[in-house]
């Protein structure tokens, strides 16, 4: 165990922190922000990267293609939007049919399971070979979102958006169309993970029909690392950092257990174990307390 | 201001819970009216208000805010008429969000919103002067969240909402009772303040029949989602609760089923 080759895959952790922390960001304006759990993203985020390897290796310009890519993950939560406020069908519910739906327009996205974008051939925004170039344009892309997400909160929509999510009821009382605002909080989150999985496929060199599988769990895992560890501060831009700070240190200690001769199949496993520690946390203060509350009272 | 004409309600048609809620209510409400609303449990009070309030669309009837006929309108497009506070004091905010930026919200009820500033400076100003009236030393504490407030200053913060732009009805459905009797007290006072000095027209639940008789200048009591009784101007300021209570098992024929309201 050479701690140099740890120390070396630092950069690339960041990296990817970085551009998952963006999901992340999307993660938290459904879940956080609207209280909805939206599995749209497993199918959004290669939505995102499939237009943007597909479009790249079609001669587009590679920022150009980002965009379309946040454009087609806009259209996924759209999707799950409707199905979720006018056909009344749970969110969850909602999330897993456009998710298992964007399966197959993935895959007519791509024609194939796997488009490969050689950094060679095109002019790419960022690539894995140089991890402080991707560091650099990722962490532009980060703040370019906290700035925006933070103005779009602080405006009279995005407090209907975040009323909504707080107290429905409040919302519809004081005129709100609520059905509305979850919607487009979904078109916003699902948008940005799309961006995520645009960024992506270029970091990486190729669009999957399965990068996205499980990304909810790693959004999640950055939301809920964010959240206990910037949890007092409740500055709403201090939080979106957050978030991606989590993501940062999701994708570290991945690399720290990888390091420990955890196996690459093992890692699904990890997250899932990791999320639910977390999430269980507040319930497990309850329970712990609970116990040592009642050792005193004897 | 509200006319109400002939409106039905049954949830659950078709299955054993079938539960008739409201069997032809109609009543007018003039310019200025503050009605209180009494009955047994289960009577249609609370549904009649959310009937009003489009939290459920009625079988048949039509409703009426200010001339326009509002019966098929979604809750949200009728907020822009009304002003509401619920029986849950956590009902009525958001506890997420800042004390002025809840005041903003309602601010903005009825209106469109875009992506210009929640909350403009004025704004903030003119908030300060309203939460100082409430008395409870709000208007220091623009910027705590509302979650952090006790269940009476939610109560009276939701109070100020609802009424700040004047809405053509204001609708309070038992929004004392989840409250200790100190705070309720002074919640009610001052609702009954902001709706004399604004001249708003009012429809309180209320299970108190004493309050129902002291606030207001028309009580109404309804039984089986009907209204059976129907009393104003003179005629109520000499009401008792003895009489109440005689007028009720003479109209229903049965007693009047209500505990707390009997208790208190």
């Amino acid at each position: 165990m050479n701690i140099l080759s740890l120390l070396n895959s630092l950069p690339g952790s960041v990296a990817q922190g970085l551009i998952w922390g963006i999901l992340a960001m999307g993660i938290y304006v459904t879940y956080k922000v609207l209280d909805i759990a939206d599995l749209t993203v497993d199918g959004s985020l290669c939505t995102g990267g499939a237009v943007a390897a597909v479009m790249i290796a079609g001669g587009v310009e590679p920022l150009v293609a980002v965009l379309f890519a946040i454009f087609a993950g806009m259209a996924a939560g759209l999707v799950t939007g409707v199905l979720h406020t006018v056909f009344k069908i749970p969110a969850i519910l909602s999330g897993i049919l456009t998710q298992l739906a964007l399966y197959s327009v993935n895959m007519r996205i791509m024609g194939k399971s796997n488009v490969t974008i050689s950094r060679t051939k095109y002019d790419l925004l960022l690539t894995s070979f140089d991890n402080t170039t991707a560091i650099v344009v990722s962490a532009v892309f980060v703040l370019i979102v906290v700035i925006l997400l933070y103005w779009f909160f602080g405006t009279e929509l995005g407090c209907a958006v975040r009323a909504t999510g707080g107290n429905e009821r409040m919302a519809r009382a004081q005129g709100i169309n609520t059905d509305r605002m979850k919607v487009l909080g979904l078109v916003i989150s699902n948008g940005l993970v799309g961006l995520a999985g645009g960024i992506l496929a270029q970091y990486q060199g190729n669009a999957d029909i399965n990068m996205g599988r499980g990304a909810i769990v790693i959004g999640l895992a950055a939301v809920v690392i964010g959240e206990v560890t910037f949890g007092r501060i409740s500055n709403f831009a201090v939080r979106l950092f957050g978030t991606t700070f989590g993501a940062i240190v999701y994708y570290a200690v991945l690399a720290f257990v990888l390091w420990l001769g955890l196996e690459t199949t093992d890692l699904k496993l990890f997250s899932a174990i990791t999320v639910a520690v977390f999430l269980s946390v507040p319930q497990l203060k309850k329970i712990f307390g609970k116990v040592r509350t009642r050792k005193g009272g004897c | 201001m509200l006319k109400l004409t002939d409106i039905t309600k049954t949830f659950n048609a078709g299955t054993v819970n079938q539960k008739v809620a409201l069997n032809g209510v109609s009543l007018t409400l003039n310019e200025g009216d503050f009605v209180t609303v009494i009955g047994g449990n289960g009577a249609g009070k609370s549904t009649m208000l959310n009937a009003v309030a489009g939290t459920f669309l009625v079988d048949s009837g039509t409703i009426e805010i200010g001339g326009k006929d509002v019966t098929r309108l979604s809750e949200a497009k009728r907020a822009a008429h009304l002003g509401r506070v619920f029986q849950d004091p956590m009902m009525g905010t958001c506890a997420d969000m800042w004390i002025e930026e809840n005041l903003a919200l309602a601010k903005r009820r009825g209106k469109k919103r875009g992506l210009g500033w929640s909350i403009t400076a004025k704004e903030r100003a003119e908030y300060k002067e309203q939460l100082a009236q409430l008395g409870l030393g709000l208007e220091d504490r623009l910027s705590t969240k509302v979650g952090l407030l006790s269940g009476g200053q939610r109560q009276a913060l939701t109070l100020l909402m609802a009424t700040m732009n004047r809405p053509q009805i204001l609708l309070l459905d038992e929004h004392t009772a989840a409250l200790d009797p100190k705070t309720a007290e002074k919640v009610l006072n001052l609702s009954d303040k902001i709706i004399r000095d604004e001249g708003l027209t009012a429809l309180m639940v209320t299970h108190n029949m004493k309050d129902a008789i002291a606030h207001g200048n028309r009580l109404i009591m309804m039984n089986a989602g009907k209204i059976i009784l129907d009393v104003s101007g003179e005629e109520k300021k000499a009401l008792t609760v003895e009489a109440l209570l005689e007028a009720f098992s003479r109209v229903s024929g049965a007693e009047f089923a209500n505990d707390r309201a009997l208790l208190s």
